[in-house]
């Protein structure tokens, strides 16, 4: 599907035109650049993304899953990378793949909410900032790399500042992704009336909105609507993805894999969609925190707290690698006895693979990414 | 007894986010009885009877003379600009059911008296005129604002003469096209030798019986109602038809008001549930709808659905009681009547039981939102033909059915999810559902929701979550 800007004005979007800064009015050399952020909402298991198989604590805290990753990529002496990921494996070998582990913003406790507004916000406490740190990152930016649309019905916090950006959202229903599908029937269980009619609902209905649907499609169709939004000559050059699904407290290895699958294509259509351009891109895929070491005991993981990030695109600085200072998985290397511990700053990885792509200062992207932390 | 939840959702429309909390709830009631605002913002700027009959007319006209023109276009095979200007024209008087929609939803949303608001929907769904007619469809919203709001605090005479005499009435049953069989008209035509002589008929005289006053089955007969439709007769509006009738009216006559045209009227006295009516003209009717309005079997028909309004499926026999005795006592005085309501037990003494219907629970979501929940673009009219509720369309003159089964259906709750999760989509985190949550639900918030919202993946499903909880889905 392409859709020219025109008749995404028709449709309904505004793609707002980026405002013009003194000092940036020279024309970039080259294919502009461009950034694809895709946030993780719901707290993604990063160690089973790029599992430490080689951490000696992992297979016993991992008990009966310790083998999820069992068929993926090997990245190195250390990690495995999560089979459904199998297009992102190949990044890695063409050194266009780095995941950055043991990673966390500064938020330290446990609610999805909170967690979310500093991944986006970049600020020093849950709601410090009404803008985010995208938003920021577009006054650094010339005028024509800063055109940027989120694929969400609204914009989201990370893409909020002092210019004006676009959203897009495919209008079609259903609009009820699974994971709100599952937590409703939770609520509804012990409801004499909305059981009954609850449980028929769902069985007719079909699940197509959330990215691990249809068998990893959905993610596909993403990928296709993101990629086909920044391609012609006046679409956007940031772009912000949403995807849900994460929390997976129970049954992950099953959800984790169809979440996984749906990443890996949205990531592989993105790839092909973007074409040539895609050796200018940045990809940035970030969650908001990690998920216990340990597995509960309904075969899922629990709020965590350090996690893996991945940075994704033609030009990276460090492709072919993963980068951690590891903390390792015994009890007493762990935060609070639970969580891998992070041991460093998802800001700074965001700033500096930013500060690269766009050949900017680290420092200044720094200060004004996260002027709070 | 989750009370202060049953004062915003049962009488209310649900706590705005901006509302003090409901300290005692039942002054909180009976205070809204006096502050209640007939003619509230959100509605000025409505059109008026003239402008809305008069798009219907043009609508029809443009209508005709398209016809002739794609009939003699047919011959070249130009039929489709023809339905396209058929479409346009259409639109044009649509509007006027479009924009009244969403000024509907506008003032329920804005309202600082939610209970007279919800009152003055009940009264709405109780004097059902159905927007399936092209004639009605227009008139829908000026219906309610015109006919319904101004008395709903007054007495039920006057409620049940005003929705009577409003054109959507006349014209959703049938009574601009009722004709007295021996009015002067009516004899005119036969000494023509016509063989089609306009006669009676007896929608509107039946339907006040059964569905607006006495009831189903309390004891009038088909005389009863012929009668009454003869007495009804002279009762048309102007600017409407192109019938017959029509060349009767006034000259001065404005399209869209209600006349009683004498020549249509059938002349002589009627004798209704054994009474004689000879009054002359239009006060005939006038007095027999002021008896119907005060019968017992009227007291008790309107205390069973204003309890089961507030009560649910089954409503309790003494609140009925109660309320009749009420209603006869006062002779139909509605301030009265719900301030009893208010101070029963009844309503306060169970849990939410009811379940709201698409209209109460997107009203009370969009209540609880500080940010707009839709966009400006929305189509008003056609998300509540989706959630199974078009508004001023239930389909048939008994108006929407108030019981639990007739809205809580397996497909109707996804809908509902859906649109949640849309509209939480939207608004994302500008608003907290664990900040909101104890505000909107009150005493209603269980540990198990507020927890389920609290473990949300994200801002929205937490809001998703709020207005899919079990509490809120009910009142």
């Amino acid at each position: 599907m392409i859709l020219s800007r025109r008749s995404l004005i028709l449709s309904g979007i505004t793609v707002a035109a980026a405002g013009t800064l003194p000092g940036f009015a020279y024309a970039a050399a080259g294919t502009p650049r461009r950034l694809v952020f895709i946030i993780q909402r719901g707290a993604a298991d990063g160690l089973a993304t790029v599992a430490p198989t080689g951490d000696p604590a992992f297979a016993a805290a991992r008990r009966a899953m310790a083998d999820e990753t069992a068929g993926g990529a090997k990245l190195d002496g250390m990690f495995m990378l999560h089979p459904a990921l199998a297009q992102t494996a190949g990044l890695y070998t063409g050194k266009q793949a780095h995941f950055a582990h043991a990673v966390a913003t500064a938020y330290r406790d446990r609610s999805h909410f909170d967690g979310q507004n500093m991944l986006e916000g970049g600020g020093s406490r849950p709601y410090g900032r009404d803008d985010g740190w995208v938003g920021r990152l577009l006054t650094l930016l010339p005028a024509a790399e800063r055109d940027a649309i989120a694929i969400a019905p609204a914009v989201p916090l990370a893409l909020r500042g002092t210019v004006q950006v676009g959203t897009y959202a495919p209008s079609r229903l259903p609009q009820a992704d699974a994971d709100l599908i599952a937590r409703l029937t939770a609520m509804y269980a012990n409801d004499p009336l909305l059981h009954p009619l609850w449980d028929s609902a769902v069985k007719t209905q079909e699940l197509a909105s959330d990215i691990g649907g249809n068998n990893g499609r959905n993610g596909a169709e993403l990928g296709k609507l993101a990629a086909s939004l920044m391609v012609p000559a006046d679409g956007a050059r940031v772009m912000m993805v949403e995807t849900g699904g994460w929390d997976t407290h129970s049954g992950q290895r099953g959800r984790l894999a169809a979440q996984l699958r749906g990443l890996d294509q949205l990531i592989g259509s993105l790839q092909t969609g973007l074409g040539p351009a895609w050796n200018d891109t940045l990809v940035i895929v970030a969650t908001e925190f990690g998920r216990t070491v340990e597995v509960n005991g309904t075969g899922g993981t629990d709020h965590g707290t350090a996690s893996t990030a991945m940075l994704l695109g033609g030009g990276l600085e460090a492709g072919g690698k993963v980068s951690a200072d590891w903390p390792g998985l015994g009890t007493a290397a762990r935060y609070e006895g639970r969580d891998l511990k992070p041991t460093r700053s998802l800001e700074s990885v965001i700033a500096g693979a930013v500060a690269h792509h766009y050949a900017l200062d680290p420092k200044r992207v720094m200060t004004t990414l996260y002027p709070d932390v | 007894m989750a009370v202060q939840y049953l004062a915003a959702n049962r009488f209310g429309l649900g706590r705005r986010f901006d509302d003090p909390p409901i300290d005692d709830p039942k002054a909180w009631l009976t205070r809204q009885i006096g502050d209640y605002d007939p003619a509230p913002t959100a509605l000025a700027g409505l059109a008026g009877r003239e402008a809305i009959a008069t798009a219907y007319a043009e609508y029809r006209d443009e209508r005709q003379a398209m016809r002739r023109a794609v009939n003699e276009a047919a011959m070249d095979g130009g039929e489709t600009t023809g339905e396209a200007i058929q479409r346009m024209a259409r639109a044009g008087f649509r509007r006027h059911y479009a924009e009244a929609t969403g000024a509907r939803l506008a003032a329920a949303i804005a309202t600082p008296t939610p209970f007279a608001e919800r009152l003055v929907h009940f009264w709405a769904n109780h004097f059902a005129i159905s927007a399936d007619k092209q004639t009605v469809v227009g008139f829908a919203g000026n219906y309610e604002n015109e006919a319904i709001r101004p008395h709903v605090m007054g007495k039920f005479a006057d409620l049940l003469t005003a929705a009577v005499h409003h054109p959507a009435m006349l014209l959703f049953l049938d009574q601009a096209q009722s004709f007295g069989p021996d009015s002067a008209f009516a004899t005119r035509v036969r000494s023509r030798g016509n063989r089609q002589v306009p006669g009676l008929n007896e929608n509107l005289a039946r339907e006040i019986m059964e569905l607006h006053t006495l009831g189903v089955r309390t004891g009038y007969t088909q005389a009863d109602v012929t009668s009454f439709a003869k007495v009804l007769t002279g009762l048309t509006v102007a600017g409407l038809g192109r019938g017959v009738g029509q060349r009767l009216m006034p000259a001065d006559a404005r399209p869209g008001e209600t006349l009683f045209v004498e020549r249509l009227h059938q002349p002589g006295a009627q004798t209704i549930l054994g009474k004689r009516y000879d009054q002359p003209g239009a006060k005939q009717a006038e007095a027999v709808l002021r008896d119907l309005a005060v019968h017992p079997a009227t007291a008790r028909h309107i205390a069973t659905k204003l309890a089961r309004h507030f009560t649910g499926d089954e409503p309790p026999a003494k609140l009925v009681d109660r309320l009749a005795q009420d209603f006869e006592k006062t002779g139909g005085d509605l301030s009265s009547l719900y301030r009893t309501l208010v101070a029963s037990p009844e309503p306060w003494s169970a849990e939410s039981a009811m379940f709201k219907s698409p209209w109460d629970w997107t009203v009370s979501m969009l209540r609880a939102l500080r940010t707009p929940g839709l966009g400006q673009r929305q189509n008003i009219a056609a998300m509540f033909t989706q959630l199974g509720q078009p508004v001023w369309r239930p389909g048939s003159p008994k108006g929407y059915d108030d019981m639990v089964a007739t809205w809580a259906g397996s497909a109707a709750l996804m809908q509902r999810v859906e649109l949640a999760s849309r509209i939480a989509g939207r608004i994302g985190d500008r608003a907290d559902a664990r900040r909101l949550a104890p505000l909107v639900l009150a005493d209603a918030l269980t540990p198990e929701t507020s927890q389920a919202i609290a473990r949300a993946d994200s801002p929205g499903q937490g809001l998703a979550m709020l207005f899919a909880s079990p509490a809120f889905l009910r009142r």
